[in-house]
């Protein structure tokens, strides 16, 4: 395996929310719970799982967007806990977000929308440098400089993913959280994006963490993967070693149930249907949160946490019985 | 006789900027007991033919031509008595947006009695057991606890779940689903996919299953239409549309996507803006994206022709290739 150098250090993180239940009284919802990964320099890590199981709190609460609960994100090296070491990393580190509609302010000009972070973090000197980089950053994305002066709401889905990315790109950034950035795009535009992403990476060294809920997608454009369920990190491993042999039970329903476009494939393939619901991270299982729906639940698994452990070279895993399983 | 027969049907909304032509001439044919996707581009005219074969459109949309015929009765210009009989009972729609289509101010299980009441011969005790039953087939937890709820206690994917056990709930002689599954994970899809599968095997129901997921299609369906602007660009049974597709829109399609075969390489995207139904091309309405337009292409738009007998495309590639077996042909290709 060739030397991987960690960008990003995730030990432990907990996002809590609380949640109000009542008068003066307050649950915690558990959003993130206990989740430690590292990100290689360059690479781009997928991260996968049900709706609210807690991939964009990690996103956000890993660029301290949220103060996180508890755990540690060291980048670089550097632990990121001081306001100065969070105003550093804040130029080093962005993120690009799901909807291109609204995540833009519809009576800026392109220009405006792509220059704030510009303005923000003092990055250019004058008028005229701060135009051209906005002209250069509007050339990395494909924007044609007549859009400069246009609103945001003349354009395109996909051309407004490119004013987002161009603005996430502002700063310079060396790591960027990507949270469903093509969902929102018709198949013919998300191809165009997926491809501008593969590329900036190429031309500028980029580290993503890339989140989205078409698994082909994200198949596609990760180096390794990670399942997430319920808060908790599942399973982590190369992207194709965790298409081709998933070890966690969730991950095994999860992947299984792609639907494949190719009619023979697809027609011949044995999903592993799960029955019900998640559970609310409010009413979160004890033991193992997956253990509700998951065929292979024994005693033990609802009397404690299975911990995420290496079951092979650069596979992890958090299940009791993963080696029984496979 | 097909089940459902959709000839040249046209479908215009009278906007303050001019005429916008949804759905132009789209033809096919339903059999009992298929499933026939529909895929295509944002705005290409899925959802309006499904409102047009319901009769369901806004007040400036229109239907400006052609007939739709289910088991030989003419719906186009038919009397509201009449589609009452065939909406709900006969043909089901689930809508795109489950919140616009669900009361918010009934009980989900008030909601699902009634539809039950109306559209089958059933009594309120039958209906309320049938409602229950239902919403634990479509995997709903606490089933009890959920029926007594109001819409907005619903998550989406459980609201989506409620329209789909609504549509069923009725059995159905057709059931069109327009992206019944898009705002859901991919596990509910599976479990919501396989209901389907097994409910039209079961009871014999035809599916109109609309969606943008190519993988859905391959998984589900027997024939496939791709739209492009309104209008039909090809259609044929699923292998030949996904094997041997035989359109400049559907090639591209097909190698936009992710597959497990493309792994490792660029995708191929479609290159250009999406279509402006107002400033429609005089050609083909894909020449301004195509890499393969000829110079007919740009003046003139090509009819559908056969490929062969499970397949049809209205391209003019197949004409310089010599690939058309002969013009127009049956509906269903
Ligand atoms: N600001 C917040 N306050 C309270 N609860 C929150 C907040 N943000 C998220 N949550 C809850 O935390 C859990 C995780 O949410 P999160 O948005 O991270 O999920 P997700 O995996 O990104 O889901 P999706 O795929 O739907 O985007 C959910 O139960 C959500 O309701
Ligand atoms: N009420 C309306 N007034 C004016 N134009 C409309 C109206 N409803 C639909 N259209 C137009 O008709 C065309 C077809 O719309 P339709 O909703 O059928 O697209 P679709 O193929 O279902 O797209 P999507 O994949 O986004 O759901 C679009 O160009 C749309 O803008
Ligand atoms: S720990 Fe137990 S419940 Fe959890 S995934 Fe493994 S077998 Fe299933
Ligand atoms: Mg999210
Ligand atoms: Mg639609």
């Amino acid at each position: 395996m060739p030397e991987h150098q960690t960008l990003v250090e995730v030990q432990g993180l907990k996002e809590y929310f609380q949640i109000n239940t009542g008068f003066f009284r307050s649950r915690p919802l558990k959003a993130v719970d206990d989740v430690s990964f590292t990100i290689h320099k360059g690479e781009t890590l997928g991260l996968v799982g049900e709706s609210g199981c807690g991939k964009t709190t990690v996103g956000r609460t890993l660029l301290h967007l949220y103060k996180p609960t508890a755990g540690k994100i060291i980048y670089d090296g550097k632990e990121i806990e001081s306001r100065e070491s969070i105003r550093e990393y804040r130029r080093k580190a962005t993120m690009v977000f799901q909807d291109p509609y609204s995540s833009l302010n519809p009576r800026m000009t392109v220009s405006d929308i792509v220059a704030e972070p510009l303005d923000v973090h003092h990055l250019t000197a004058n008028a005229k440098e701060r135009h051209e980089r906005v002209l250069e950053l509007m050339g990395l994305v494909g924007l044609n400089s007549e859009h400069a002066s246009r609103y945001a709401h003349e354009f395109s889905g996909g051309q407004r993913q490119r004013i987002g990315i161009a603005r996430a790109l502002a700063v310079n950034p060396e790591f960027i959280v990507c949270d469903e950035p093509v969902s929102a795009l018709d198949v013919s535009i998300q191809a165009q994006v997926i491809n501008m992403f593969d590329e900036l990476q190429d031309k500028l060294g980029l580290t993503y963490l890339f989140i989205a809920h078409d698994l082909l997608v994200v198949r596609h454009i990760s180096d390794r993967i990670a399942v997430m369920y319920l808060g908790r990190m599942v399973e982590l491993a190369d992207a194709k070693e965790i298409y081709d042999h998933p070890l966690h039970p969730y991950s095994q329903s999860l992947l299984s149930a792609v639907p494949l476009p190719d009619p023979k494939i697809a027609r011949a393939n044995k999903r592993i249907m799960l029955t019900g619901d998640i559970p609310s991270p409010l009413n979160a299982p004890t033991g193992c949160p997956f253990r509700t729906r998951c065929r292979y639940a024994t005693a033990k698994c609802a009397e404690s946490m299975p911990p995420f452990e290496k079951v092979a070279d650069g596979h992890f895993v958090a299940c009791h019985r993963v080696k029984e399983i496979n | 006789m097909a089940l459902l027969e959709v000839n040249n049907l046209r479908t215009s909304f009278f906007t303050d900027a001019g005429e916008v032509k949804a759905v132009d001439g789209v033809s096919f044919f339903l059999e009992k007991g298929k499933v026939l996707g529909i895929v295509g581009e944002s705005g290409s005219g899925k959802s309006v033919t499904a409102y047009s074969i319901m009769q369901i459109l806004a007040p400036t949309g229109k239907i400006v031509g052609g007939s739709v015929k289910f088991d030989g009765r003419e719906l186009v210009g038919a009397g509201e008595d009449v589609l009452r009989t065939i909406r709900g009972n006969k043909i089901s729609i689930i809508f795109q947006d489950p919140m616009t289509s669900l009361n918010p101010t009934y009980t989900v299980g008030h909601q699902l009695e009634e539809a039950i009441l109306l559209h089958t011969n059933r009594n309120r005790k039958q209906a309320r057991e049938r409602a229950r039953e239902m919403l634990e087939l479509v995997g709903v937890n606490e089933p009890d606890k959920r029926l007594r709820q109001y819409p907005f206690e619903h998550s989406g994917g459980m609201r989506q779940r409620v329209m789909i056990a609504m549509a069923l709930a009725c059995e159905p002689d057709i059931l069109i689903a327009d992206e019944p599954t898009t705002a859901l994970d991919v596990t509910i899809q599976a479990q919501i996919l396989e209901l389907m599968q097994d409910l039209q095997r079961k009871m014999g129901m035809s599916i109109i299953l609309i969606t943008h997921d190519l993988g859905v299609v391959a998984q589900m369906c027997d024939e496939v239409i791709v739209m492009y602007a309104g209008g039909i660009c090809e259609q044929g049974t699923a292998d030949e549309i996904f094997y041997n597709p035989k359109h400049e829109y559907t090639k591209g399609l097909m190698r936009s996507i992710p597959t497990v075969g493309n792994d490792g390489q660029r995708l191929q995207p479609i290159t250009g803006t999406p279509i402006d139904l107002l400033n429609m091309p005089k050609g083909c309405p894909f020449a301004p994206r195509c890499d393969n337009a000829m110079k007919i292409c740009l003046t003139q738009r090509a009819e559908r022709m056969q490929i062969n007998a499970d397949h049809a495309a209205a391209c003019w590639v197949n004409v310089r290739d010599g690939l058309n077996a002969g013009k127009g042909g049956e509906a269903n290709a």
